[in-house]
């Protein structure tokens, strides 16, 4: 059973031993307790199934708790630890203003204030070598400070702890002497890398939701283990694998993002069971639009990303994080993105969205600005009578109203073509994102398939894959409750990434090895608690760039110990890689390498075998209705299908709508259908439609 | 039917997302550390008459208007009837690219159908150009290393390998700079396939139409913005620091009815220092200054700059002419925005931030020149601090914040990891926020030595040491930066080089930010928070704002 707690609902998935979906549900999630929410979903899926609790062997739970605890500023009174000289690591960050020309830019808030930014005196070296030993009579004055903030929880990062974490132990030591109920996070535990600034906001992130995670893993575990659950509970990880409660209390902040992890997760999973090796994942709901590159059926991971932005799309307003994670581009175009025209007469989707509450226009729940659903609606793409299991009654001519309006008006529109230029506009930006997201990566969209889901993915994808100049899109099954889906098809894993400067031409190997040796034992200790028996796979990585570059390369380095005579064989992978990237090397440039990974993982959840594929035949349309053609630009009739009832090998010429309970997959009039022997909507676009 | 305004937005929307695209490729591929940490780098989309259609938003702002001006040049100095495809045209004439030798503009012709549609063109900061080396130390342009005039670089796809080589040989990083080079080519051709896979897409054969529309609604839009200022003339002089004497900046802004100008007359001679500003990279940050608080939405290009002129003397020190020296012009440039709001803030006194520290604090670190033979580590550091913004109409300033420039500050833990360098302290420090209704940014305490025994060499080149941020309406002043070596309490001028023995530590303080509006109209709540923060002293406090804490 999987179980992903999302900001608007909470999706349930339940699985046989074939790896087969034998349940599904989408409940309301129920943000006061959210493990309420969990528990009617799960009921409502061993219901359908037949089944009861004893038959779970395996439970797999992602939540957005730690998010929102974040954005919400809802955790524990937090104070930082840095070292003597160094109050002032957050205030002054890297000195930059996240927006250029915002004259009344307020730079994002970093949960702690100065006044809760303590210092202790000692100082280790870049190389771990101690300067000056940890000022133990210093400690008595910071207990006495603490105290007086009464502060619930501490975060603690001295220079250079992820290359000597000795003085981060020993304070801990101290303080817990003292206050033996003060929640501690260390820095050189939650990210072992380099860059004091970076490592502090993760270390203060982590601290801050601890208690409140803590406290929600152990009511959760309580509640359904009273209904009968006997097999661990693992949780999902913004990283795409799966770790123990413990793990999970003890390392909150790796939680975070972890359902739009799991989507990712699922995409590659299907890239796998197809055999492509080139993908983008799609991921749109309600509010944002999530893409993924997946290449080699490995999601595109990194080692950053930002919390609770001060804007939530621009890069840099935010509170980076150093985590493993999966790298995901999100912009906010989603279902409910609300349209609107600014002073020069520019037509604008997003980012503000009306979510679920009041919603589109065509809700009826009092929003009367036109979104992005709203212009689906009048584009004929939705059915007004299966909206969301047909469980939601929606109003075309309140969409309309909007459309004309809020859009119509100010640019002379008719309320279709109004609808058409807001499908114009955010179609766009998202193939855009997906196009910058591709090249800051140094790789192309073209020759990618477009794997879509999510409650809109499947309606935009065609729109969106002929803007990114993608050819081929694929819908899996049960798209719209994707993320959940995905949980279960993920290893247990723990990722380690830490700094240690090297330069490859004088690379001490025996230091690496041993180096690399802790990082191992250090994972595998997490991992064997969530994946006790089995055997293990690792996975290590240098990140490497050219002395004087900023932008590091991640290359594959062999699983096992390396010898001199190997590092040959890193340079011309590094060059490999450069040079695909680049087009050309930089020949005599020394290569320095800052940062290494170590993962350790299990053995996902076995494929299903692949059916044999099934002659192909052309589809009968259970009804037709009027679309505005998004290549003609002119109303048309497009075939409606129900996909429940397309068997493997059926195919469907565009326009069409195939729908299903969750989701409409829109055909457009260049692409065409076909159903595989899993289950998957192929959307292949056609050669001549591309002059 | 497709509407048409639609569907040349969206494809003004793509363009946009292009030249971000050109942008990123560039800063990855990037060698020098001010094009990554600062992402000193430009990449525009024009038309086939050279008018700029759009530019990635990048790191500083040096190359607003610059780049725009930049390629009008270049595209009118070779026939369009001589271009083929495949040929890139070069330059790093500061006069013509942007304001010093190592910024490189490239211009790359986009056909379509055999007829040339439009130009891509990019910028980057080179590290090494040969000469003194990037510093003020120049007496002319001929000091400051290798000038190259506009030439083809690229010839149907063939690199001109004279051209590249000669730029390697006049340089002490030379495979850097055929790096960047190659970077810079690189971004030009995917600019221009680019666009010419967005044509085929929107089965447009020229950019006529989308060039009139992009143009049109921004000068529009920004002429709205200019339609709801008061109109006049409003006059300013800023008083700076300079090289070896104080040197006032004069300037005098005219709102008119459909465009703004700012004339320099008045302003003070170029020096005999590389600290003089050739008026593109002047108008590039005064522009700049403008636009941050007329009509800041409406994206860069011919028709929202269009309106904003900026003119001077010849021989001034905001209008350099060559051979003027002119390595360090960002130093006295990025002055500018002071000296704009200086006169802006008289027609709009509550929109315009009061005077921050403006002057990165740049903080070049070299070994030694006997490190070679000492056997001492060989490195070089290009550390970038920055004082307190001047407080805001409504808001206080930001405590160690670059404006107007864009740059990325350093780590303690990577800059420690790299090089011979041993930080002591790095804090804001207390009392340099510019007292006012709104207080000024603070600034940064730094301390710094050689964590091995070696010496340090450092080149500076900063301002505000004699010349603090001033406050506004009523507002005080920041405090000014202070460089001192200890022990011994040695004060360093803000310009020149200097040698930190081993065993010494660098003191190095930057400029806090003016305060806006009268100390004592600062309420309570304020006051006693910047109090219990630290970033104001009790004593400091009590006479400041007169009130009983």
């Amino acid at each position: 059973m999987a179980i992903d707690i999302g900001g608007t609902f909470t999706d349930t998935v339940l699985l046989n031993r074939d790896s087969q979906i034998v349940a599904t549900t989408k409940t309301p999630t129920t943000a006061k307790r959210p493990a309420l929410g969990a528990l009617a979903g799960a009921t409502h899926v061993l219901e359908t199934a037949g089944t009861d609790w004893q038959k779970v062997s395996g439970f797999i739970h992602g939540t957005t708790l730690a998010t929102n605890a974040l954005i919400e500023r809802r955790g524990a009174a937090t104070a930082t630890i840095t070292t003597r000289g160094f109050r002032d690591i957050l205030e002054i960050a890297y000195e930059r203003r996240y927006s250029q020309y915002a004259i009344d830019l307020v730079k994002p808030d970093l949960i702690v204030p100065r006044t809760h930014s303590l210092t202790i005196g000692g100082r280790m070296d870049a190389n771990g070598q101690e300067l000056e030993a940890l000022d133990e009579t210093g400690i008595a004055l910071l207990v006495a400070e603490l105290k007086a903030l009464e502060v619930e929880a501490v975060a603690v990062c001295l220079l250079h702890s992820y290359a000597n974490p000795a003085h981060e132990l020993k304070l801990r030591d101290l303080l817990t002497r003292h206050m033996p109920d003060l929640v501690i996070s260390l820095s050189h535990e939650v990210s072992p890398e380099a860059r004091e600034f970076d490592r502090l906001c993760t270390t203060i992130a982590n601290a801050y939701v601890q208690p409140l995670m803590a406290g929600y893993l152990q009511d959760f575990e309580a509640r359904f283990r009273q209904l009968g659950l006997a097999c661990p509970i693992l949780m999902m990880t913004a990283g795409g694998g799966m770790t123990t409660l413990e793990t999970a209390s003890r390392l909150p902040i790796r939680l975070v993002e972890s359902g739009p992890a799991g989507g990712a997760v699922l995409a590659a999973r299907i890239a796998e069971a197809t055999g492509e090796k080139n993908v983008l994942s799609f991921d749109m709901g309600g509010t944002t639009a999530k893409l993924c590159l997946i290449d080699d059926f490995r999601p595109q991971t990194a080692r950053k990303f930002e919390i609770s932005r001060a804007e939530r799309y621009i890069r840099g307003s935010g509170m980076p994080v150093r985590i493993p994670v999966i790298e995901m581009i999100e912009i906010g175009a989603g279902g409910g993105s609300i349209a609107s025209v600014d002073r020069l007469g520019r037509l604008q989707v997003g980012p503000h969205s009306a979510g679920s509450d009041p919603g589109p226009a065509a809700f009826g729940k009092g929003g009367d600005k036109p979104t992005v659903t709203d212009s689906d609606l009048t584009l004929g793409l939705i059915e007004p009578g299966r909206f969301a299991e047909g469980r939601l009654q929606v109003d075309p001519d309140a969409a309309q109203r909007a459309l004309a309006k809020d859009i119509g008006g100010p640019l002379g529109l008719q309320s279709d073509q109004a609808a058409f230029a807001v499908s114009e506009i955010v179609d766009e930006s998202m193939a855009s994102a997906g196009r910058m997201h591709a090249v800051e990566s140094g790789k192309d969209l073209s020759n990618r398939v477009m794997i879509a889901f999510g409650g809109n993915g499947p309606l935009h994808a065609t729109r969106v894959a002929r803007r990114a100049q993608m050819r081929r899109v694929l819908i899996p099954r049960d798209p719209g409750v994707g993320s959940a889906v995905g949980f279960l098809f993920a290893p247990v894993s723990y990722e380690v990434i830490r700094s240690r400067y090297a330069q490859l031409d004088t690379l001490d190997i025996d230091g690496l090895n041993q180096f690399f040796a802790s990082m191992q034992a250090e994972a595998e200790q997490v991992v064997r608690a969530g994946a006790p028996d089995g055997p293990l796979l690792q996975r290590r990585v240098a990140y490497m760039r050219y002395h004087g570059q900023g932008h590091e390369i991640e290359i594959r380095l062999p699983d096992r110990e390396l010898t001199t005579s190997e590092i040959g064989a890193l340079k011309a992978a590094f060059e490999t890689e450069y040079s695909r990237q680049f087009s050309r090397i930089v020949p005599d440039m020394t290569i320095e390498v800052l940062n290494w990974g170590m993962s350790v993982y299990s053995h996902a959840p076995a494929q299903a075998p692949q059916s044999e594929t099934q002659n192909s035949h052309p589809a009968v349309p259970t009804g037709r209705r009027e679309i505005l053609c998004d290549v003609s630009g002119e109303w048309r009739a497009a075939g409606v299908f129900n996909r429940p009832d397309l068997p493997p090998g059926a195919t469907v010429n565009g326009p069409a709508l195939i729908v299903e309970a969750q989701t409409t997959t829109f055909v457009s009039a260049d692409f065409s259908a076909a159903v595989d022997g899993q289950g998957n909507i192929w959307l292949t676009r056609h050669e001549e439609a591309q002059k | 039917m497709i509407q048409s305004d639609t569907r040349l937005q969206v494809m003004w929307n793509r363009l946009l997302a292009v030249v971000e695209e050109q942008g990123q490729a560039l800063i990855r591929a990037a060698f020098s550390p001010i094009v990554r940490e600062c992402g000193d780098i430009s990449a525009g989309i024009f038309d086939a008459q050279g008018r700029m259609l759009t530019q990635a938003v990048t790191g500083t702002p040096g190359h607003i208007n610059t780049m725009a001006e930049a390629a009008k040049t270049l595209s009118a100095q070779f026939a369009q009837s001589e271009m083929e495809p495949g040929d890139i045209y070069m330059t790093n004439d500061p006069w013509i690219a942007s304001g010093h030798l190592n910024d490189f503009l490239l211009m790359m012709p986009v056909f379509y159908r055999g007829t040339v549609i439009g130009y891509t063109a990019c910028t980057s900061h080179l590290v090494d150009l040969g000469g003194l080396g990037m510093g003020p130390e120049g007496s002319d342009i001929y000091d400051e290393g290798l000038l190259i005039p506009p030439c083809k670089l690229v010839s149907k796809g063939e690199v001109n390998a004279l051209l590249l080589e000669i730029v390697k040989a006049n340089s002490r990083e030379p495979i850097g700079n055929e790096g960047d080079i190659y970077a810079l080519i690189a971004c030009c051709e995917a600019g221009s396939l680019r666009l010419t896979q967005m044509m085929q897409e929107f089965g447009i054969t020229d950019l006529h139409a989308l060039s009139d529309y992009i143009i049109q609604t921004s000068r529009r839009g920004t002429l709205e913005a200019i339609a709801d200022l008061p109109k006049g003339t409003w006059h300013h002089v800023l008083k700076v620091d300079g090289y070896d004497e104080e040197i006032e900046l004069h300037a005098a802004l005219t709102i008119a009815e459909d465009h703004l100008l700012l004339d320099f007359d008045g302003t003070a001679a170029c020096v005999g220092k590389g600290i003089n500003v050739p008026l593109n990279y002047a108008t590039a940050y005064s522009v700049f200054a403008l636009r941050c608080i007329i009509g800041a939405d409406i994206p860069n290009n011919a028709g929202s700059l269009d309106p904003f002129r900026v003119t001077g003397p010849e021989g001034c020190i905001l209008n350099a002419q060559s051979p003027a020296p002119v390595a360090m012009r960002h130093t006295l440039g990025q002055m500018t925005p002071d000296l704009v709001y200086g006169c802006l803030s008289q027609a709009l006194p509550d929109k315009v931030p009061a005077e921050g520290a403006s002057c990165m604090y740049d903080l070049p670190l070299r070994h030694a020149p006997e490190a070679v033979d000492r056997g001492d580590d060989l490195f070089a550091l290009e550390l970038v601090f920055n004082g307190g913004t001047g407080a805001r109409p409504r808001l206080d300033g930001l405590s160690a914040t670059a404006f107007p420039s864009g740059v990325w500050g350093s780590q303690v833990e990577t800059t420690e990891a790299v090089a011979p360098v041993l930080f002591h302290r790095r804090e804001l420090k207390t009392d340099s926020g510019g007292a006012g209704r709104f207080r000024g940014g603070l600034g940064q305490h730094i301390e710094l030595s050689a964590s091995k025994d070696q010496d340090l060499m450092l080149f500076l080149s900063v301002e505000r040491i004699k010349n603090p941020a001033q406050g506004r309406d009523g507002g005080q002043d920041g405090a000014p930066g202070r460089i001192t070596v200890q022990p011994g309490d040695r004060s360093l001028p803000g310009k020149g080089e200097v040698r930190i023995r081993s065993g010494e530590t660098l003191i190095f303080e930057t400029p806090g930010g003016g305060g806006f509006g009268l100390p004592d109209e600062r309420s309570p709540e304020a006051v006693h928070n910047d109090i219990r923060s630290g970033l104001v002293s009790s004593d400091a406090a009590q006479s400041l704002y007169g009130k009983k804490i």
